[in-house]
């Protein structure tokens, strides 16, 4: 499975990744190549195995439901390129 | 002429009302100041790891087990991708392959028009933050406070077939979650929201239609609204040759229309994959049967008992246990007023129901006890006082607080029984209107009423009724 260059372009804007025009190319390239990898994985026969959701053999781990953080909205908003009256501030977004 | 017939299928966003947040030790509280909690999981700073909210995994299972649903032994948690300033970490953590309650069903209606609509599911999520557009000038403001909160997304099948089905199921859906205490149900603050899935169809067809998705749907009212304009709009459209587009719309309440929402074409390739931060989440058979162990009464089997146990009509019995609040306030009413259940029925559904939506309190909130309450009915029951004066006692709980006897002594409005001064009063009022006292002798029944009027207006309405009437019936027969 090949994957194109306009492929890679869509891909990186749905992902908010900036790339150059002359990088797409060889991004299709190396995607192309994971790609026939994966189809090589593919036609093993998984029958009646269970999808692997997890590297590890374990299960989720459960806490308790208490509140165990303060307000450090200051530290926090120290770092912040802008607020304003409590809130983050990012460039306007409307749906 | 063609017959359209509608499709709806639901997604409810069921806010579940832990403490803290689903993979945050964070409070939810909701309406605290911006971002004061919104703690580093919550606003995504680097290095972070969520920690799952034991308490969200039990109100899930238990929607499921109130429901008929099979709870998930295993269920996997999974990244949404998509980009937007309220979601900082770039991706919603939400059940995707395996969510945590598979099917499920509710029943509307009954007898002939009792319809079983299907739930598909029912998955963990969190909730985003919100944005704020207004006045920040070319900037918007981001509140993370709700970013975090444990929501549980309660998907329908495509079974209903009208706005009115998809109303009553909400309703069911809405009265189940506050029985089961995992929700408040409070639609203004956001914490119960829909968004509904709608295609329509020559009636009798077995195929479904394209459909929309309509969004921003946060009132009863509004939704059904709502879905009413949306079939007419398909159905206008279908009809002068158009196609539906298969789209998202959101709806303008104060313009009574939907529309498109716009460049979110790719918004929907949400790339979902595995969450590597969260192992699969186990439920043991052992924890399923506790919380099967634990259910409450549902509304469903309270509306019969209440039926069966108080003598109601069904109509009452629906209203009365719609909410598990109101139900019980009911029957603790009933307990204080003797058992009357009828009298207790009427008060409840009338004069308590009219004060709490005039003051729009919640049940919770109500300014008269169900103990005064039953009080006050007892005291109409052992005929103190009149049905009339009790209202009037009512208001006056209502507004100022204090006891149903100390106001009934204060006030002196204990019923008139005392029939030697009822008959004092019974003879003055006679000789004022001798001629009506005629008219009456003379078989004019009606006018009987007139008289026992006038009693009433001499004591100020702490006659009691009944007994007026006797002396007046025994002094005018001929």
């Amino acid at each position: 499975m090949s994957i194109s260059k306009s492929d890679v372009e869509r891909v990186a804007r749905l992902a908010r990744i900036g790339i150059e025009p002359h990088e797409a190319e060889r991004y299709s390239i190396d995607l192309s190549n994971i790609l026939t990898l994966v189809e090589q994985m593919n036609k093993i026969d998984t029958e009646g195995i269970q999808p692997m959701a997890h590297p590890q053999d374990i299960t989720l781990r459960l806490r308790d439901d208490e509140v165990k953080e303060v307000n450090k909205r200051d530290k926090f908003q120290a770092i912040a390129p802008a607020v304003n009256q409590g809130l983050y501030l990012v460039p306007k977004v409307i749906d | 002429m063609t017959r359209w017939e509608s499709v709806i299928g639901l997604e409810v966003h069921v806010q579940l009302q832990t403490q803290s947040k689903i993979f945050s030790g964070a409070s939810t509280h909701y309406g605290a100041e911006p971002n004061t909690q919104a703690c580093a999981v919550d606003i995504a700073l680097p290095g972070i790891l969520p920690v799952m909210n034991r308490t969200a995994v039990q109100m899930a299972a238990t929607f499921g087990l109130a429901t008929g649903a099979t709870i998930n032994h295993r269920s996997v948690f999974a990244r949404k991708n998509y980009f937007y300033p309220d979601l900082p970490k770039g991706y919603q953590i939400s059940q995707y392959e395996i969510p945590i309650v598979s099917g499920g069903q509710i029943n509307i209606g009954e007898g002939d028009t009792l319809r079983k609509i299907r739930i598909t599911r029912a998955h963990l999520e969190e909730d985003a933050g919100k944005s704020q557009h207004d006045g920040l000038g070319k900037m918007s403001g981001i509140d993370l406070n709700r970013a975090g909160t444990p929501l549980l997304e309660v998907v329908s099948e495509p079974d209903m077939r009208s706005p009115a089905e998809a109303i009553a199921y909400l309703r069911k859906i809405h009265s189940l979650v506050r029985y089961l205490k995992i929700c408040d149900g409070n639609m203004q603050e956001g914490s119960f929201r829909c968004d509904a899935n709608i295609s329509i169809r020559v009636e009798g067809d077995s195929e479904l239609g394209i459909r929309t998705e309509l969004k921003n749907l946060n009132s009863f009212r509004f939704i059904e609204r709502a879905l009413n304009h949306e079939i007419q709009r398909q159905i206008d459209l279908i009809e002068d040759g158009g196609q539906v587009v298969q789209e998202t719309r959101l709806y303008d309440s104060d313009r009574d229309q939907t529309r498109p929402m716009r460049g979110k074409e790719e918004a929907h390739d949400y790339r979902y994959f595995p969450d590597p931060d969260l192992p699969p989440l186990v439920i043991e058979d052992a924890e399923v049967e506790y919380l099967r162990a634990s259910l409450p009464e549902l509304p469903d089997a309270r509306c019969d008992r209440f039926i069966d146990t108080y003598q109601l009509r069904k109509s009452d019995a629906q209203q009365l246990t719609a909410d598990r609040g109101i139900a019980d306030y009911f029957e603790e009413t009933v307990r204080e007023a003797g058992g009357n259940s009828k009298i207790a029925t009427n008060w409840v559904t009338g004069d308590l129901m009219a004060a709490l939506n005039r003051d729009s309190l919640p049940i919770e909130q109500s300014r008269v006890s169900p103990i005064s309450l039953g009080k006050l009915i007892c005291r109409i029951n052992d005929q103190s006082i009149s049905g009339k004066i009790a209202k009037d006692i009512f208001s006056d709980l209502w507004d100022n607080g204090g006891d149903v006897d100390q106001i009934i002594e204060a006030r002196g409005l204990k019923q008139m029984s005392d029939s030697v001064e009822l008959e004092q009063i019974v003879e003055k009022i006679l000789s004022k209107f001798s001629e009506q006292a005629d008219q009456v002798r003379q078989g004019q029944e009606k006018v009987l009423g007139f008289l026992v009027g006038q009693v009433m207006k001499e004591t100020g309405g702490k006659a009691n009724p009944k007994a007026v009437n006797e002396i007046l019936s025994r002094k005018l027969s001929p």
